[in-house]
This record gives structure tokens, sequence and C-alpha cells, in this order.
């Protein structure tokens, strides 16, 4: 069996480590080029959204390379996501590919079936899955550690794309680490490379939170570099999705009942009264707490033809209207261009900071 | 006191039970005019962009109904009616949505339907809306149990050959012998049976002598025995309905051709379409109608034209 799994984000670098150390051959998605949406959207329904193209693309060109089984996450819905790797499969299959598929369900109430999906991929002693699992977990928290700082550090930099450079430097170092020892040193390296970038320490940019669907926040191909964009622009992003925060509330968390993000939850609750599915009703949520927190503005990043994000827009317009606070939606498909979405992100960028001189009084 | 039922959506599956109900409590009952042009334009400039046409229309039919001067919209959020599937995220959310965009409604009725324990959950829920409108819990439960047969009644018609539209009355048959192909006409009763936004898809079938079957006039046994053959089923209660029919049909050699009816930019449907072609490949032909604010008759008609002249080819060649 050689797995393939869906890219998003950096988070490929942990979950290939993850495999392999579960004795597995990985066959590493590739990273998301235009051919790889080409070729996912020639093979999916005009309607998908973009990460259902995305991934299509990237099953296509892992199966090109070799792969003949794929690993992915499930889900209950009502968002589309959990449905479709067995889309996938219906079309790979049409195709002519018979892969296998392994879908990881939510443990609540399909408890069995993911034991009975986990089993397939742990080929190695029982004894060494916890410490494999131990390490992958911490190599994504670190990543999620990185790019958190480099939100800080862009919009400070003395010399632009420094922050970027630094960035890749470390993404490469933690790539090399093989176990929890070098690990450990990554980390520090990763520290100390961070801590070289030189910034402007009297800065104070102007602050954006993103939120929106958790695939297209969490990769740059998928956002036109969002994040990037308007850290060079000097702001300072923030987001509270993170892929290690999302999978402990998913798979842990909700297992025992437990509520996460309940201040968004409660937050949301005037404008939203019932779960939509996918982020709708956090990102209302948090929304309200950027605003209360002192933030310039919130980008909201939907998938075109995302069902949940199109109700969050509806409702995110009203929130933006009462609250007086800033919001603007980025719709992404196979269509959308890193220069559009920069376009459309400078006219914001100037728009808050015009705001903000007025609210402090500097004349304009 | 009068109580405003919107046209659509969930009025093509459960406007009879509504209508019974709120009437044996004592009210008039208010149903938005059934889909104009007007109520289209209205909605499709005051909704969130890229929502699809039926949350559009739906805007409309709302603010038809204000205008009218109800007493209360009734806009019941539909969450989940069967274990293990909800509505369409969109449903879930469309009373705050359409608070949030439309202004100056007079006050919602919007009880959370969730059946999680079948019949009782519904005899619960009606209780409190009675009770909300200031009628007694019994008499809520007693026109409880009107409506459902009224609904049951309504059902038992759609079994019999109706369509949705025919039962509800929206339209009649005009008695041509229908001695065309067998289409399986399959797609959300709030399209298909909408003769505004399908401009009329029904009616122009008819008059091609095409039998159509849909997916309501499915035995209910047999849905439930087609969603345990799944290996994994859709989230969405229309959806689900939509693809088990297309296996029923096809599994049954029920139908000369599939037409699966959509609104442009659906979410679930880019999903549900798929299944129904790659259901349909090698067994009967297949196509999309795509409806959407644009959609005008003529267009409707070139395509089912193709389509059926093709079917009549494909037999007569056989």
């Amino acid at each position: 069996m050689r797995i393939t799994f869906p890219r998003m984000g950096t988070s490929y670098i942990a979950i290939a480590d993850l495999l392999t150390g579960l004795g597995n051959e990985v066959i590493l998605p590739p990273p998301i080029t235009k051919r790889t949406l080409d070729l996912g959207t020639r093979y999916s329904p005009e309607f998908a959204c973009l990460p259902f193209k995305i991934l299509m693309g990237t099953y296509l060109e892992g199966i090109a390379r070799g792969a003949d089984a794929i690993v992915s996450s499930g889900g209950v819905g009502p968002c589309r996501a959990g449905f479709y790797m067995e889309m996938h499969r219906r079309i790979l299959r049409d195709l002519g590919y018979e892969v296998e598929t392994i879908t990881l369900e939510p443990p609540k109430g399909h408890m069995v079936d993911l034991i009975k999906q986990l089993r397939r991929l742990i080929n190695v002693p029982l004894s060494r899955v916890w410490s494999t699992v131990r390490f992958a977990w911490g190599k994504l928290e670190l990543l999620d550690i990185i790019e958190e700082r480099a939100y800080y550090l862009r919009p400070r930099e003395v010399v632009r794309g420094s922050t970027t450079r630094a960035l890749r430097k470390c993404l490469s170092i933690v790539r090399g680490a093989k176990d929890m020892e070098q690990l450990s040193e990554a980390r520090n390296k990763v520290e100390e490379i961070l801590a070289s970038v030189p910034i402007d320490p009297e800065a104070v940019p102007l602050k954006v939170g993103l939120v929106g669907e958790i695939y297209v926040v969490l990769e740059p191909f998928a956002n036109g570099e969002v994040a990037e964009t308007l850290g060079e622009l000097g702001v300072e992003v923030h987001r509270s999705t993170y892929l290690t925060k999302w999978t402990r509330e998913n798979a842990f968390l909700d297992f025992f009942r437990i509520p996460a993000d309940r201040d968004a939850k409660r937050l949301a609750r005037p404008y939203l009264g019932e779960m939509i599915g996918g982020h709708g009703i956090i990102n209302v949520g948090e929304t309200v707490i950027y605003s209360r927190n002192g933030f310039d503005g919130v980008i909201h990043l939907a998938p075109f033809t995302c069902i949940p994000e199109i109700v969050a827009k509806g409702i995110l317009t009203k929130v933006s209207s009462d609250l007086g606070f800033p919001v603007m939606t980025l719709y992404l498909d196979e269509h959308t261009g890193k220069e559009g979405v920069r376009t459309r992100l400078e006219a914001f960028v100037d728009l808050i900071s015009k705001k903000r001189e007025k609210e402090q009084g500097v004349a304009w | 006191m009068r109580i405003g039922i919107p046209s659509t959506l969930a009025y093509y599956e459960y406007f009879p039970f509504w209508d019974v109900f709120f009437r044996e409590l004592g009210f008039d009952v208010v149903s938005s005019p059934i889909t104009t042009k007007a109520i289209l334009d209205w909605g499709v400039k005051h909704t969130v962009s890229d929502a699809c046409v039926p949350i559009k229309l739906i805007h409309g039919h709302v603010r038809a109904l204000a205008e009218e001067g109800v007493d209360f919209i009734f806009l019941p959020r539909m969450v989940s009616v069967a274990p293990k599937e909800t509505f369409c995220p969109k449903f879930l959310g469309l009373p705050d949505l359409i608070q949030a965009s439309i202004n100056n409604l007079p006050p919602m009725l919007s009880p959370r339907i969730y059946l999680r324990f079948g019949r009782m959950s519904l005899f619960r829920i009606c209780g409190q809306t009675a009770r909300s409108l200031g009628a007694s819990r019994i008499k809520g439960l007693r026109a409880c149990a009107k409506a459902l047969d009224a609904w049951h009644a309504f059902l038992r018609s759609i079994r019999q050959g109706l369509t949705v539209a025919e039962a509800l009355g929206l339209r009649q048959r005009t008695g041509t012998a229908l001695r065309g192909p067998r289409l399986a006409l399959l797609g959300y009763p709030y399209l298909i049976n909408d003769p505004f936004i399908s401009a009329n898809l029904l009616g122009l079938l008819e008059e091609r002598g095409v039998q159509v079957l849909t997916a309501e006039m499915v035995p209910s046994e047999d849905l439930k025995r087609l969603s345990r053959s799944m290996r994994k089923n859709l989230f969405w209660h229309y959806s689900n309905r939509v693809v088990w029919a297309a296996m029923y049909y096809l599994d049954k050699e029920m139908v000369d051709g599939v037409i699966h009816v959509t609104a442009f930019g659906c979410g679930p449907d880019a999903m549900v379409g798929k299944l129904v072609e790659l259901e349909a490949k090698g067994k009967v032909p297949f196509t999309t109608l795509s409806l959407d604010e644009h959609t005008g008759q003529e267009g409707i008609i070139t395509r089912i034209d193709a389509f059926v002249d093709m079917l009549v080819r494909k037999k007569v060649s056989a």
C-alpha cells in the first residue's frame, strides 16, 4: 500500500512523518500548482468547492506517482467535505483507478469504524505508535508556532521578504528532524532564526483577523497567499484556526462532549441560532471577538459555492454594520489569482487604515 | 390573526400539514402568491451574493407576505426530519439569514424542526407553537393530529402518481396522452414544482407526451432499503431522496432517461448531480437542467426537445 493524502498548508510535513512512522510507504503529495488545480477541475463537478477540486488534482498527481491508497478525513455534515472521500473514490473509479480509501471519521458515533480504519494504517508494533504520534504532533505544533510567529514578524520586518525567507529556512529544518531529539534541536534553531529577523520595534501595524473555511484558510495556494500579502502590506494577521487546535477539538473534545470555542459560539448566538456546519458559526463569533479586541478588520475566506460560508457571509454583513467593523469576504475558486486578491486586499487595507486615522484624530 | 407561509422551499413538502394545523387553531393562513417575476427580482436584489436561486426566492416570498400585512411569518427552521440527516446548511441558517437581510419584518415564527424522536417530537413542537400563539397545548396536539391526517392524504396522492404541484393544486393535467418516453425528473420539489422558476417544466414535458416520475413518488420503504445499500449517504434530506430515487428507478429499469434539475450554484447538488450521473452511466441517458434567475423558457424547451428526441430515436433504432 502506497499512501497519499491531501495537502493543506505545512501540515504535510508532519503527516508524512506520522504515516511513515506507522510503517506505511508514503507518496508525498506534490506542492499544489496551477496544474494540480486544472487537473482537479477537469474531473470535478462544476459546482464542487475549491478544496474538492484541489484534492481531486492532488490525488490524481499522487496516483501518477504510484499511490494506490488515499487517507483523508471524513465528517458528518452538514458541510459537504464529509462526503468528499466517497465522491472522490467514485470519480476515480469511473476514471479507471481502483484505489483504496481510508476515511477517518470523527470518533463520536464512529469509534468502531475509526479503529478499523486506523488499524489499516498501523503497520508497526503497537508499542511504537505512541512515540510516532507524539513526534508527529510535536512537529505539527512547531509548524503552527512558526506560522503564527511569521504573522507577527512580517509587518514589522525592516527588509521586505526577510520573514518569508526565514520561514522557508525554518520549514526545511523542521522537515529534516527525524526524531524527538532532533525536533527539540530544530525548535531551538527555529527560535534563533526567527529572532534574528530584524524588525522595527516601534511599528504599530494594523491588525486583521482571518476567518473562514479551514482548508482555504490553511492552504496559501487556495487563498492567493492572503496572509503573506497582508503581512507585506504591513498588516499583522491573526487567525484562530490551526490544524492542531482543530484536531484537538474534533477528535477529542467533541468525543467527550466538551464544548469548544464557547466564547465564539456564545457571541454568535444573537445572529445565528443554529450550527450550520463547517466554520459558519465560529466565523460569526470570532468576528465579534476581533471587533472587541481592538482589531481593525476581518477578512472572511470562503470557497465559491461553500454552503455554510454563504450563510455566514449573509450574517457577517449584518454583524459588520451593527458593530461598525469592516469585514470583507473573499470568495475563492479556480479563477482566483494572487494579483486579484492583492488588489482587493490593498483596497481593504487602505480603508481600515483611513478608519484608524480618523478614529485617532489624525487629519487626512 | 393571519399567519403567512412563504410558498417555496419546505412549502412543497409540508404546506398541507401547516395549513391544516394553523386553521385548526383558528388562524387564517395566507400563503404568498406562487413565484412571480417581481418576487424573484426582489429576492435577487436583497439576498447575499452567491446564494442559490431558491434562497433568493424565499427572500422575495417573505417580503411579499410582509407587504400583505400578515401578523406572523411562519418560517420553521428545518433541521432534521430523519435519523442521520439534516437539511442543507442554508435551510439551517435561513431564519437568521432572512432576519439579517430584510428589515421591518412582521414577527417571525421559527420553531426548530428537529424530529429526533419522530412523531413525539413533532407533537411537542406543535404543542409549543400553539402555546406561543396563545392557544392551549391540548388544542395544539389535536390540530397536529388533524394536520398529520391531511399530510398523509397529500403523500398518498403523490404515491399514486401525482406530482407535488398537482397534489397541491398548483397545476392541472391537460389530459394529453402520455405516449412518449418515461423520464425520471429528479431534483428538489421547490424547483421542479415551482411553475415560474422551472419555466413550467412539468407542463412542457406533458405537452411532449413524456411520463414523469419524481423522487416523491418512490415508496418510503424502498428509500430506506436503498439508503442502507450506500457505503456512505449524503447528509441532506432532499439530496438523499434524489440519489435514492435515481437508484430506485435505474435498478427497476423503470425509466428511459434521467433529468437532474438543479439550481445554479447549489452546493449539495454538486455531489448529487455527479452521483446520479455515475449511477446512470451505461444504463440510460442523463442530462442536467440548471435553473437560475436568467432561465428562459426557450432555453429549457431546446434542452428538453433535444433530450426527448434523442430518447425517441434511440428507441426507434433499437
